[in-house]
């Protein structure tokens, strides 16, 4: 029984540990282990820590074990763990021009100083199911690089940089090095939101969310003739300013996808056309999410070039306000919860009106109302 | 693995800092939302992480705790969050209201009249009693600044032109002072009456929306209405199936497919206070 009588203290407790077994699964069969979940749903574990704005793959595995899979529920674990995390700092601007490149591509020139890296993707698969990773797999090793064509060293500049070079591209805006770097996991978002919690709004939302923002204004919501620039992935150094020693220290290396898109814009009568940025970036290979990030991040500086704000991704408070997959999953989900106390004053006031309306009617038509009884 | 440590009622004593202050703020101004960087809390949002960051914030170890939900101490979400507080905080607790001096609630105002010693903690959904009016937080904020409540009025009397009555049940708007309107959370109307001039301190708690207001003790709360159309409280016309009482907010249960009913008090406590004292209703040993 739904009602509340006593016992719903054994109930929660019988519920906790009827979840657990099914958590484990047919017991028979062999425990999945953090680093088999780290190895092999790595892209998984990528998007709870990206989500989760916790850069911790151990966790993010330990948390996918623990939601049974369910992505949602494995971001909220680590962003309750994070939630109690101590703050002492803020790290350098990290240098995405001197990542250890291991996919690059560009889609609007090409070839560019650095060539196209393909790199480990799903792109030109076939999606076939392939029954031989049914049992177990022997992928064959990765090809290496020929050794002479020393792409290591080869520098990889930036497309949107090339692109300034020429001044056809906007600069990046350069923010006031002193300036406090914003939190909106430690201040309230206010609007309207400066770039920087945007971006970080964007960076911590859900996925499928900004997925369906970015394909609609490709479809006309807000256009904003985007191309891809350049997609990068790789290894970057963090690097945290110590105070005590006066220089920045190396905190060690990330893995980020970075998605630079190249939109149009018309220029105004004081500047001259030139395209305009929309920029996303995520931790490990998030490529989806980084894309979708950059296409409405641009949406959303819709206020800044003047464009007009017709469209849903163009509307800064309602993107901003409901990106957020564990708030949004936690409001929906708490229909759960009981609201009998005031459903009953629903139910008090639906029957008032319905006596009125009854009587009203039988005013009208005597019959009618010995019917409605 | 980064094994966590967790501070005295699970919060750490910074982000308790950054709370109270934010509460200090909204006693200082009854009614009026105070934005606070709300934490993400080990329990969903929507699941009274406004009302549990409050609580952290202003709970002692001295402090006797009471958590209800609907009404109830033993509903499954209040059980968790006492047992949230048992763990993180090691604080005594309670289901009799007046043994409480921190009580957390979702839904209901005890029906027990409240004392001075006492904080009543409310979890909020949705703070902004416009909110359903105007979705823009930028436009009802600056409606708030102006104290235009014209759109509030307007929707009563809608409701009025087509219902003839106010069709709001719940979450009914009050004003608070004689300055801001505010969602007393979506507690029955039947409650509103008890949040004016109360002993008690009210403090209101809203996690996703990151938002906290309060009413100080004995501050005026007036539901909104007009001359002809006047508040009015709403009970169902019964007395308590279990203990009698006839002036207690009732839960109506469905105890057959035939349309069988039974009315019994919402607040628990207060329907086992009165049967141990002795007042019985019709059927005193239903549900037991």
């Amino acid at each position: 029984m739904y009602v509340a009588v006593k016992g719903g203290e054994r109930a929660i407790e019988n519920a906790h540990r009827l979840l657990a077994h099914e958590r484990r699964g047919d017991a028979s069969v062999p425990e999945l282990s953090l680093k088999q979940i780290s190895e092999q749903l790595s892209l998984a574990v990528d998007r709870v820590m990206t989500e989760g704005s916790l850069y911790d793959r151990e966790l993010a595995a330990l948390a996918i074990k623990q939601a049974r899979g369910d992505l949602i529920e494995a971001i909220f674990l680590a962003r309750a763990f994070r939630a109690t995390l101590p703050r002492f700092g803020t790290s350098e601007p990290v240098e995405t021009g001197a990542m250890q490149v291991r996919r690059r591509i560009s889609a609007t020139f090409k070839d560019i100083p650095g060539g196209q890296i393909l790199g480990p993707t799903f792109d030109y698969t076939h999606r076939l199911l392939d029954p031989s990773l049914a049992g177990t797999s022997a992928p064959e090793a990765p090809a290496a690089a020929d050794s002479d064509a020393a792409t290591d060293a080869a520098p990889m500049p930036r497309v949107t940089d090339i692109l300034g070079h020429d001044g056809l591209i906007e600069p990046s805006p350069v923010a006031d090095e002193g300036a406090p770097v914003g939190d909106l996991t430690r201040e309230p978002l206010n609007f309207p939101a400066d770039r920087d919690l945007r971006l970080q709004n964007l960076a911590r939302g859900d996925e499928g969310f900004l997925l369906a923002l970015g394909y609609s204004t490709q479809r006309g919501y807000g256009r904003t003739h985007p191309f891809v620039g350049e997609i990068r992935l790789g290894e970057v150094e963090v690097e945290f300013l110590a105070e005590e020693v006066g220089f920045a220290v190396p905190l060690g290396r990330i893995t980020v996808t970075e998605c630079q898109m190249v939109n149009q814009f018309k220029g105004s009568a004081s500047e001259p056309p030139c395209f305009t940025r929309g920029y996303g970036l995520a931790f490990g290979q998030s490529e989806r999410k980084s894309m979708s990030m950059a296409l409405v991040d641009r949406a959303l500086r819709a206020r800044e070039f003047g464009d007009d704000v017709k469209a849903p991704a163009q509307d800064e408070e309602f993107v901003l306000s409901h990106s957020d997959n564990v708030q949004a999953t936690g409001f929906v989900e708490h229909l759960k919860l009981p609201h009998y106390v005031d459903f009953q004053s629903e139910l008090g006031l639906i029957r008032k009106l319905r006596r009125e309306f009854a009587e009203a009617q039988g005013e009208r038509d005597p019959q009618l109302q010995e019917a409605a009884e | 693995m980064n094994a966590p440590a967790y501070n005295f009622a699970y919060l750490d004593e910074q982000t308790k800092r950054m709370i109270r202050r934010a509460i200090l703020k909204a006693i200082a101004i009854p009614g009026y939302q105070v934005p606070f960087a709300s934490r993400e809390m080990p329990m969903p949002y929507g699941w009274g992480t406004g009302g549990v960051q409050v609580t952290a914030a202003i709970l002692g170890p001295d402090d006797t705790l009471k958590v209800i939900d609907q009404g109830s101490d033993d509903t499954t979400n209040a059980i968790s969050i006492r047992k949230f507080f048992e763990k993180t905080a090691g604080v005594a607790t309670t289901t009799t209201t007046s043994e409480a001096t921190v009580i957390q609630t979702r839904h209901r105002i005890p029906e027990a009249p409240l004392q001075e010693h006492q904080v009543l903690v409310y979890q909020v959904p949705i703070p902004e009693p416009l909110r359903f009016l105007e979705p823009r937080e930028t436009e009802t904020r600056r409606m708030h600044a102006l104290a235009e409540y014209g759109l509030m009025h307007v929707k009563l009397y809608e409701d009025i032109a087509h219902h003839g009555h106010i069709a709001t049940s719940y979450a009914y708007p009050v004003k608070v002072n004689a300055r801001y309107v505010m969602d007393p959370s979506p507690t029955p109307k039947f409650d509103n009456p008890k949040m004016d001039d109360c002993p008690a301190l009210q403090l209101f708690g809203a996690g996703r929306e990151k938002r906290i207001y309060a009413v100080p003790p004995h501050t005026t709360v007036v539901s909104l209405d007009f001359e002809d159309h006047p508040f009015e409280r709403y009970r169902h016309e019964a007395p308590c199936a279990l203990c009698g009482a006839t002036d207690s907010y009732l839960d109506e249960v469905v105890i057959d497919d035939r349309g069988g009913r039974m009315f019994v008090c919402s607040d628990t406590d207060h329907c086992e206070t009165r049967r141990a004292d002795g007042h019985r209703g019709v059927q005193p040993e239903a549900l037991a």
